[in-house]
């Protein structure tokens, strides 16, 4: 009954999201305001309907519902409540579900906070969106429907969720993820809209930007929640492994950084603009094609993919649609919205140019990597793999490039800079980091390192040039109190997101270069001595955990060195204990390690058991991680960034004069002086 | 020409000159760094290049699993219904890795004809056969026209399909 319920909301829903991608848009049109003003009314319906939809599919989870094939597939009555929910997006079917509900929320906080656009340009926006929902909803209704019946002979008991997958990781990582995916979608239509609309300025982008941002924060967020879940649940230790499914992720991240970037410059001096639409249809388009390069097989398998032609057809006409028919909207309307206006090759525009050619170039890169072994097996080159060799030699002076620019791009004016000034900008930065740098290494006590270095500079560099620049800012003839309380929010989220790619950076740099990571036979009562720390395997036990049995190992771990101790003598306390186990999941009989961690702001001791090999051996893996932390700690501050950021005042303006763009223009020439001369 | 438009066509020449520059390393990288799969028919028959780093795959052949007494060192053998190949491996084998399942390992075919592999990788989970694997066995199936060849060929492909309906199974 109640996925029947569910079924019928879906339809309602499709329905409703088919009249707002109609109806709003044709009012704009044929200049009826009466259609135009269904727009708002219409997402609020679809979001209702979805939600019920979703609702109903989380039901038939909790309540085991296993004549859904659905729940059958990937639940199981053993499995506790919590993971049962977070088992609805464990599938296919049910991320479309969730995909569809978070654009209905999407929509509908649109529709809520645009009372200060045009009447017009909402129905545009929200038009666009409907679209993209009715493609979604056919796909589900179709060809992925997740309250199909098993009927009449439903299974006993579900097959259970992937054991990899119930973890508190999986359960927040996916609808971040997607948060920020469908996030996209709003940048996306409001750029389909400039485009039907031919208008594209100042305030335009002011609109924009804080939806991208808040979209782009929540991929941040979800991109690292994946990376740390790979790292503590895959048992290998490792935080990006350049899988497609990662890469798939990564790519609308470029693209969306790039968005950001090249969104400041449309707003603050009206350049860049077809350049911006440009990205924000590319940003969409590069979460669509992550959605179901992840979602539909395509990657295990090409022939998967071709063994069930409708979802591939439908993919493929989707992707087709969204990206073909945006790109040439782009194509025949982008010229009407012409910038004429030139820039200065020293100026913060040109810095950003940079920015985005140097993320642009990265994205090529991860797209080329990641799609050219599906194409050399369409057309049959043969089975290849593209390893993380060839991302890496392309990564790493990328990205050391990017970081170098960043601290000066961010730090120059807009329209201009003195070369003099720009001289007196990077004098005590070029000389402090690389210096810093070497302390820092031998501080630790660890080898220079060329690669260490290079990386370790270039963080440096950038928070270093990003303090003074906050420093110089804040100046105020009163108190430097007063003098950072006048920087504007916009301020404060860039200049933490930038702080934040300095720490992943430290994060990356140390990681790489000095851990110190073996893979060993242990048998009970030995230990070893990884990087200045002993690990003594105590023992092995059987635990019970609610749908798996474990063989739990203990280890003690200890310094080596510390009073009265050296390797040999192991009378002395240890410090902690990690209790890795082996999981055996009853339902399928998946084996699955549990590493255990001791965390750390500057290391991190991990232990995995491998498998037992006879006589009370184990293999063990046993890793010293320096700095993994700052890692997530640096994506962490990039989001909060992106957050802040899109919280700035000059957002949620109540009128936006559209006609006189240009005033705004002007007068934040130089951003940080036009605020402070505002609140004066 | 106008100042603006001198700007736009040195943006655009600039554009070029970076992409052309990527395009040409990204290929060189591609060429470098791609990893081809062989199946251990191809490899008995000399096609796969040796000490270059390659896949290979197959069905961990039963009883062929052997462990060095005092370290991880570790070797087996995979087929895929025709042909079998030694692999020689250090580390751990992941969690799913056993004798009769699929496997897939990256490493290079040593002189001797032996593989060493950096890693091993086995089915994420118990449904799941690496593609390459399953067209392998395939291929092996089509090659032969021996009947009782393609026959234990199939035996084997199919055992893997009934592996998902077989839950029963002991892990250790």
């Amino acid at each position: 009954m109640v996925a029947e319920l569910g079924h019928f909301a879906l339809i309602l829903a499709f329905c409703l999201a088919f009249a707002q991608a109609l109806i709003p848009l044709a009012g704009t049109l044929t200049n009826k305001p009466l259609w135009i003003g269904t727009a708002r009314p219409l997402s609020c319906g679809q979001f209702v309907f979805v939600a019920i939809s979703f609702g109903c599919l989380v039901t038939a989870f909790v309540q085991d519902d296993f004549s859904l094939a659905y729940v059958a597939n990937n639940s199981n009555s053993l499995l506790p409540y919590y993971y049962k929910v977070s088992a609805v997006w464990g599938a296919h079917e049910g991320s479309l579900l969730l995909w569809a509900l978070i654009l209905a929320g999407w929509t509908l906080a649109v529709a809520m906070f645009s009372r200060s656009l045009p009447a017009d340009m909402v129905a545009r926006v929200l038009s666009v969106m409907g679209m993209i929902a009715v493609g979604f909803y056919l796909f589900m209704l179709f060809t992925s429907n997740p309250f199909e019946r098993l009927l009449p002979f439903p299974p006993m008991d579900g097959k259970d969720l992937n054991p990899l997958l119930q973890d508190i990781g999986l359960i927040i990582h996916p609808p971040m993820l997607y948060m920020g995916y469908v996030g996209f979608s709003v940048a996306f239509s409001f750029a389909i809209a400039a485009l039907l609309a031919g208008r594209m300025d100042s305030a335009w982008a002011r609109w924009t930007r804080p939806w991208t941002n808040a979209a782009w924060s929540f991929l941040t967020v979800g991109i690292f929640l994946g990376s740390w879940w790979a790292y503590y649940e895959l048992g290998w230790g490792g935080w990006w492994f350049w899988d497609p499914v990662e890469n798939a992720s990564l790519m609308p991240w470029l693209a969306g950084t790039a968005l950001i970037h090249s969104l400041a410059v449309s707003e603050k001096r009206g350049l860049f603009r077809s350049w911006t639409l440009l990205l924000a249809i590319l940003a969409f388009s590069l979460s669509l094609l992550g959605t179901f390069l992840v979602r539909s097989g395509v990657l295990t398998s090409v022939h998967a993919f071709a063994t069930d032609p409708t979802r591939g057809v439908f993919i493929l006409a989707f992707l087709g649609v969204v990206i073909g028919g945006s790109l040439l909207l782009f194509a025949l309307r982008s010229s009407t919205l012409g910038a004429t206006a030139s820039f200065s090759w020293l100026s913060r525009e040109a810095g950003i140019l940079l920015n985005n050619v140097l993320l642009v170039v990265t994205l090529a890169m991860v797209l080329l990597g990641t799609l050219y072994p599906l194409v050399a097996d369409v057309l049959g080159w043969g089975k290849i793999s593209v390893g993380p060799p060839y991302f890496n030699f392309f990564f790493v002076p990328l990205g050391l490039l990017l970081v170098l620019a960043m601290g000066v791009g961010a730090s120059l004016q807009w329209k201009r800079q003195g070369t003099n000034r720009l001289r007196s900008l990077v004098k005590a930065p070029l000389l402090l980091s690389p210096a810093l740098a070497v302390l820092w290494l031998l501080l630790a006590g660890w080898s220079l390192k060329i690669a260490a270095l290079l990386g370790l500079t270039a963080a440096l560099w950038l928070t270093l040039i990003t303090l003074q620049d906050v420093w110089k800012k804040s100046q105020h003839s009163h108190s430097r109190r007063v003098g950072l309380g006048r920087l504007n929010k916009s301020y404060w989220g860039m200049v933490i997101a930038h702080l934040g790619i300095a720490v992943l950076a430290i994060g990356i740099t140390l990681t790489s270069n000095y851990s110190d990571q073996r893979d060993v036979r242990l048998v009970i009562g030995e230990h070893i001595e990884v990087a200045g720390y002993g690990f003594l395997f105590h023992s092995v036990e059987q635990v019970r955990g609610p749908n798996y049995i474990a063989q739990q190992g203990r280890f003690d771990v200890f310094v080596v060195g510390a009073e009265g101790g050296d390797g040999a003598n192991l009378a002395i306390k240890p410090f902690t204990h990690l209790a890795p186990e082996k999981r055996r999941y009853l339902a399928t009989g998946n084996m699955m390690t549990e590493a255990d961690i001791d965390g750390g702001l500057f290391r991190d001791l991990y232990v995995a058991l491998g498998e037992p090999l006879g006589d009370g051996a184990w293999s063990v893996r046993v890793y010293v991680k320096p700095y993994i932390r700052w890692i997530w700690l640096g994506a962490m501050m990039i989001a909060l960034g992106g957050v802040i950021a899109a919280f700035d005042k000059r957002y949620r303006k109540t009128r936006v004069d559209v006609k006189q763009p240009s005033v705004s223009q002007q007068s934040e020439a130089s951003p940080i002086l036009a605020v402070a001369k505002k609140e004066s | 020409m106008k100042p603006a438009r001198k700007q736009r066509l040195l943006v655009v020449v600039f554009i070029v000159v970076i992409a052309a520059l990527v395009v040409g390393l990204l290929s060189y990288a591609l060429r470098e760094n791609i990893n081809l799969f062989y199946t251990p028919s191809q490899i008995a028959a000399g096609e796969a290049p040796s000490n270059t780093q390659i896949r290979v795959g197959g069905m961990v052949v039963v009883d062929s699993l052997q462990r060095a007494a005092d370290s991880l060192d570790s070797s087996f053998l995979v087929s895929d219904g025709s042909a079998t190949l030694l692999i020689h491996y250090s580390g751990i084998l992941p969690d799913l890795f056993a004798e009769d399942e699929a496997a897939v390992a990256t490493g290079a075919l040593g002189d001797d004809g032996a593989f060493v592999a950096q890693q091993v990788l086995a089915k994420h989970d118990e449904e799941y056969t690496p593609p390459e694997v399953a067209d392998a066995m395939q291929q092996a199936i089509d090659k032969k026209a021996k009947a009782s060849s393609a026959k234990a060929a199939g035996d084997a492909l199919n055992k893997t399909k009934s592996k998902a309906l077989d839950s029963t199974e002991a892990g250790y």
